[in-house]
């Protein structure tokens, strides 16, 4: 185990030991570091370099594809896969369908799940265990349960050929987790707070939107990003409600578009997968401490 | 005070929204659902009861028990190598890189936000065999192997998925574990050292009981991911070859959009929900047991 080899000895014997004894001392710790060193770059590896190529590859020809061997670098830079994505793969419409239903799927699992929360934590009221009880249950639930109804439901009402059925199933997911994490972190306020704006004669309502929210500034953002991902990166219910190519959203395009290519067009599937990487790679270089915490956060609460 | 926070007026207006749409939309089609699967047929064919029929048809067909069996083995396997693999990485970055694991921790976990199609996708092309061969089979030869077509099996499909959900988990996993280390406090660690235990017996005797109770949490969380598994099987080999990879997600899908049979596609969504609650319970129960013991 490389763990207990390299854990620095503080008992009495160092203490203990002359100046020789350190130089050498050291000169083992660097020693026994090296196996750890190597166990790092081979992990680095592991995980950089298949993303990587996947982004070198979107810069290769079709023929760079077929007769160079796949750990050589592109020969130019040609964004010419990339054009062909964007506009013969559909890869631009499926990102506007991504932005369009994620954005307000989002804002709305936000506006009610925020209040929903307040009302379940910072009110008091008989019957709001039961309540919170209710709706933790539905985190339990596997989406696959409703889908059936509410595909029947749209069909009825008549909003298939929309993002509709998109966006309200989005929303109704994520709304439990959503609203029992609000209600945890209103918890962690302490009472004191909202008690003392009613002293100042705030009414509940009006403590809400003065003190509630922007209180829960931070866990707002890092409640989003939690949804924004789940459905941003959501295939079963993008596949169940895209009754028409123009509705894909950038996974189902994603997945049509192996279908398209397969083994044909490397290039342009290449270059659709990468863009994935890169935006999300930007995304996370700016947040992803909270990223990491809230996806750690809304996985152990729920 | 408590009359202002229990005012009426202010509660309805914050949680109705809410609970109206949670009840319309979940909990009435997760009940039409419950009936629907004592039901044959579909929305423009129309309904006809068969009582118990489609229960007795699941356990009688091959096909639904085969992916039965893909899901839980997926499961299985999928869990039990993300939280060792988690585990060790949150172990290397607590003890072995300390204060310096920031980087390694964020690298590690950044494959967790890529969309699974992605991911399959970039895991099909890995593995790719002929006149585009992939790094995989480049390295096989290498080493003087011959290439495999991994997707042209079940067995190969299986390992490519599960693969592909350790690379993109495990620093998900390890970042869930390493929050969960660092909450040890460093004098009973310390105080072990002292008695004489390092190494292996120091993590099975002290670091693993003291950490139990989020690698019980994270255990049931990946258990309830993993038994639903969906869009790696389905964009790494679209469940095939033939139906050998598609789990029960996958054949609820097709059962009731592609063959439009509605009420079977529920009978098997409520058994995959009853597998989700046997799974948590089976876990609870036999942590629980340990603990107490």
């Amino acid at each position: 185990m490389t763990t207990s080899k390299t854990i620095p000895e503080t008992g009495f014997a160092a203490r203990r030991a002359t100046a020789s004894a350190v130089r050498s001392r050291r000169a083992g710790r660097i020693l026994r570091r090296i196996p750890v060193w190597i166990l790092i770059a081979v992990l680095l590896i592991v995980v950089l370099y298949p993303q990587f190529w996947m982004v070198m590859g979107s810069f290769k020809t079709q023929t760079e594809f077929l007769s160079n061997p796949t750990w050589s670098l592109p020969q130019y830079w040609d964004f010419n896969n990339y054009i062909q994505a964007l506009t013969t793969g559909n890869v631009a419409v499926n990102y506007r369908n991504s932005i369009l239903v994620t954005v307000p799927s989002v804002m709305l699992i936000l506006i009610l799940g925020v209040a929903a929360g307040y009302a379940l934590e910072v009110m008091v009221w008989r019957g709001r265990n039961p309540v919170l009880l209710l709706i933790l249950g539905g985190i339990m639930v596997p989406g696959q349960m409703i889908l059936v109804p509410l595909f029947t439901f749209y069909f009825k009402i008549g909003i298939t050929d929309s993002l509709w059925p998109m966006i309200i199933t989005y929303t109704v997911d994520g709304l439990p987790l959503t609203t029992f994490l609000m209600a945890a972190y209103f918890r962690s306020v302490p009472r004191e707070v909202f008690e003392a704006a009613t002293m100042d004669g705030s009414g509940p309502l009006r403590s809400f939107f003065n003190i509630g929210i922007p209180l829960m500034r931070n866990a707002i953002l890092t409640v989003a990003l939690v949804e924004f991902f789940s459905i941003w990166n959501d295939l079963l219910v993008a596949l169940t409600f895209t009754t028409d190519p123009s509705l894909a959203t950038i996974q189902v395009g994603l997945l049509s578009l192996n279908d398209q290519y397969g083994s044909t067009q490397y290039g342009p599937l290449f270059a659709a997968v990468s863009i994935n990487i890169v935006a999300l790679l930007i995304v996370f270089i700016f947040l992803n401490k909270r990223i990491m915490s809230g996806l750690a956060a809304g996985s152990l609460k729920g | 005070m408590k009359r202002v926070f229990g005012d009426r007026k202010t509660i309805i207006i914050l949680l109705a929204p809410t609970l109206i749409i949670y009840v319309l939309l979940k909990i009435v089609p997760v009940m039409w659902s419950l009936g629907l699967s004592f039901f044959e047929g579909n929305t423009l064919s129309g309904f006809s009861f068969v009582g118990f029929a489609n229960f007795g048809k699941f356990f009688t067909d091959p096909i639904a028990i085969q992916s039965l069996w893909v899901s839980i083995i997926f499961a299985i396997l999928a869990t039990g190598g993300q939280i060792i693999l988690g585990y060790l990485l949150a172990l290397l970055y607590v003890f072995v890189l300390r204060k310096g694991s920031a980087f390694v921790r964020t690298a590690v976990f950044f494959p967790m936000v890529l969309p699974t199609v992605a991911v399959a996708l970039l895991f099909r092309n890995l593995v790719s065999v002929g006149q585009n061969q992939g790094p995989i089979n480049d390295i096989i030869n290498f080493f003087g192997g011959k290439s495999v077509e991994f997707l042209a099996s079940n067995v190969g499909t299986m390992t490519v998925a599960l693969l592909m959900t350790y690379w993109s988990s495990m620093g998900f996993y390890a970042v869930l574990l390493y929050t969960g280390l660092l909450d040890i406090p460093e004098e009973v660690i310390e105080s072990a050292r002292l008695d004489g235990a390092n190494g292996v017996k120091l993590i099975r005797h002290i670091i693993v009981p003291l950490s139990l109770p989020i690698l019980i949490s994270s255990i049931i969380f990946s258990f309830n991911s993993t038994l639903k598994v969906f869009d790696s099987l389905l964009a790494l080999n679209n469940g095939g070859p033939g139906t050998s990879t598609t789990p029960l997600t996958l054949y609820m899908y097709q059962t009731a959009f592609n063959y439009s049979d509605y009420g079977y596609a529920s009978t098997i969504a409520l058994m995959l929900t009853i597998l989700c609650l046997l799974f948590t319970l089976a876990i609870f129960r036999s942590s629980s047991r340990k603990a107490e013991s």
